[in-house]
């Protein structure tokens, strides 16, 4: 299969030799890539503003011995150049950009981690909610496909109903009073219903909510995601909310 | 693998940007063929770039002195700043001869999948020399790329009540291209940036 084609998210670019890139892309039936942007810095370039993060895009590529160049790219989405003139949803949307890259895998195919991203960077860019909070609902949904679904609701350890109000990140979320491990945080019930509607995709819930229980909120997603990557995300620390 | 110096040159020399190993070999051997003098003379430039070379205290463009030779000029403009992100920036914007004002030089762009915020650029220092009340405008010339964007973003937000005119550099078609290879984003934008022939 030398030549090959695909939809792509692209989600960081790294500057390659004179002036070219290399792309880290999440493709919609090959998962994870990385592929050569030839001559993609120079402004003459026909392709270079499209392989740009948060742009979506239909790629054609040349399989190489080790990186795969791009021999053509169609704009299908320019998510990335819209968001770069907001500075808020921009820092937002590299953390799901970057976010996706540590939760795909070259290769493996990720489709609902194509569409979810995909559908994340829409939001943001046509402003349907506030960038932090699709941020969060990004996160958590991102969490869920990969396995590390959070319960707000039910006891993560035993199933008992909820609601309940001790919360530890270890355990999986809510936890019982009879499950409840030491130093379990203890959130607002806003909060966590906050968490749950973003899981869910309950919007009218999660727009009401007042900015405490956001940032709470933003907090215990972060030291979920944290949690569980081993590694934290380096540009959720420049988000603004 | 070579014996000594020879082997200890082309590891210093793949470790320059854009030389890989097969480079370093090449010029490892070009310098063990040269004239002693030659060798000699790139030596004390590589010790004198090292040596005299800093940044400027005030816009921080590559400088011999304290301060570069474009701040110490006294013919220019002191109302106008030019933003960019690196002094290679500098030099290409003053082969146009179209600028004569001053610059400062961030250090990069905002990247924060690169871990690259603000508080890591020479933003706070633009906003100090702001307060001389000289500066009128302040144009930024950061890359014309979706970091260079941000970057811009972030500058005129952080820079909106500062006082002073903020602009940003167009973009565009290039000179001497063919309109139908021009992609969406650069056609959208200069068509938001088209100016009047008939005013």
């Amino acid at each position: 299969m030398p030549l090959y084609r695909d939809q792509a998210i692209v989600l960081r670019t790294y500057k390659l030799g004179e002036a070219d890139r290399i792309v880290v892309a999440l493709a919609r039936n090959l998962g994870r890539i990385r592929v050569v942007g030839k001559g993609v810095r120079r402004t003459k370039s026909r392709f270079g503003a499209r392989l740009e993060p948060g742009m979506v895009v239909d790629l054609q590529c040349f399989e190489g011995r080790n990186l795969d160049t791009v021999t053509q790219a169609v704009t299908l989405e320019t998510y990335g150049d819209t968001l770069s003139q907001d500075y808020v949803a921009w820092t937002a949307a590299c953390s799901m950009l970057e976010t996706a890259e540590r939760l795909t895998e070259d290769r493996v195919p990720a489709l609902q981690h194509y569409l979810l991203l995909q559908g994340a960077l829409r939001s943001l860019a046509h402003q349907e909610h506030d960038p932090g909070l699709v941020l969060d609902a990004y996160l958590l949904r991102a969490l869920a496909i990969s396995g590390w679904a959070p319960s707000f609701y039910d006891c993560a350890k035993c199933g008992a109903a909820g609601p309940h109000a001790a919360f530890h990140i270890v355990a999986g979320g809510s936890v019982c009073p009879a499950c409840r491990p030491p130093g379990s945080a203890a959130p607002a019930p806003e909060t966590l219903r906050l968490l749950a509607a973003l899981l869910s995709g309950d919007w009218a819930i999660a727009d009401a909510a007042d900015e405490r229980h956001r940032r709470e909120g933003a907090g215990l997603t972060a030291a979920f995601l944290q949690w569980h990557l081993e590694r934290g995300i380096r540009s959720l620390r420049m988000v603004e909310r | 693998m070579y014996e000594g110096a020879v082997q200890d040159l082309i590891d210093e020399l793949g470790r320059l940007p854009g030389v890989g190993p097969k480079g370093a070999q090449r010029i490892a051997f070009h310098l063990l063929q040269s004239d002693p003098s030659d060798v000699e003379r790139l030596v004390a430039t590589l010790t004198a770039v090292k040596e005299r070379v800093r940044f400027c205290e005030l816009c921080f463009n590559v400088a011999e002195a304290e301060r570069c030779r474009i701040c110490q000029d006294p013919r220019r403009d002191p109302s106008a700043i030019c933003v960019v992100e690196e002094p290679k920036d500098v030099v290409a914007i003053e082969r146009t001869r179209e600028f004569r004002g001053r610059y400062h030089v961030l250090g990069g762009a905002i990247s924060p999948i690169d871990g690259v915020g603000p508080d890591d650029l020479h933003v706070r220092e633009l906003v100090a020399r702001l307060s001389d009340s000289a500066v009128e405008e302040v144009i930024i010339a950061t890359d014309p790329n979706l970091e260079g964007e941000a970057t811009a973003s972030y500058l005129s937000r952080l820079l909106k009540d500062v006082g002073v005119r903020v602009s940003r550099l167009a973009s565009g078609l290039p000179v001497g291209g063919d309109l139908e290879y021009a992609d969406e984003v650069t056609l959208g934008r200069a068509f938001e940036g088209r100016r009047l022939l008939n005013a």
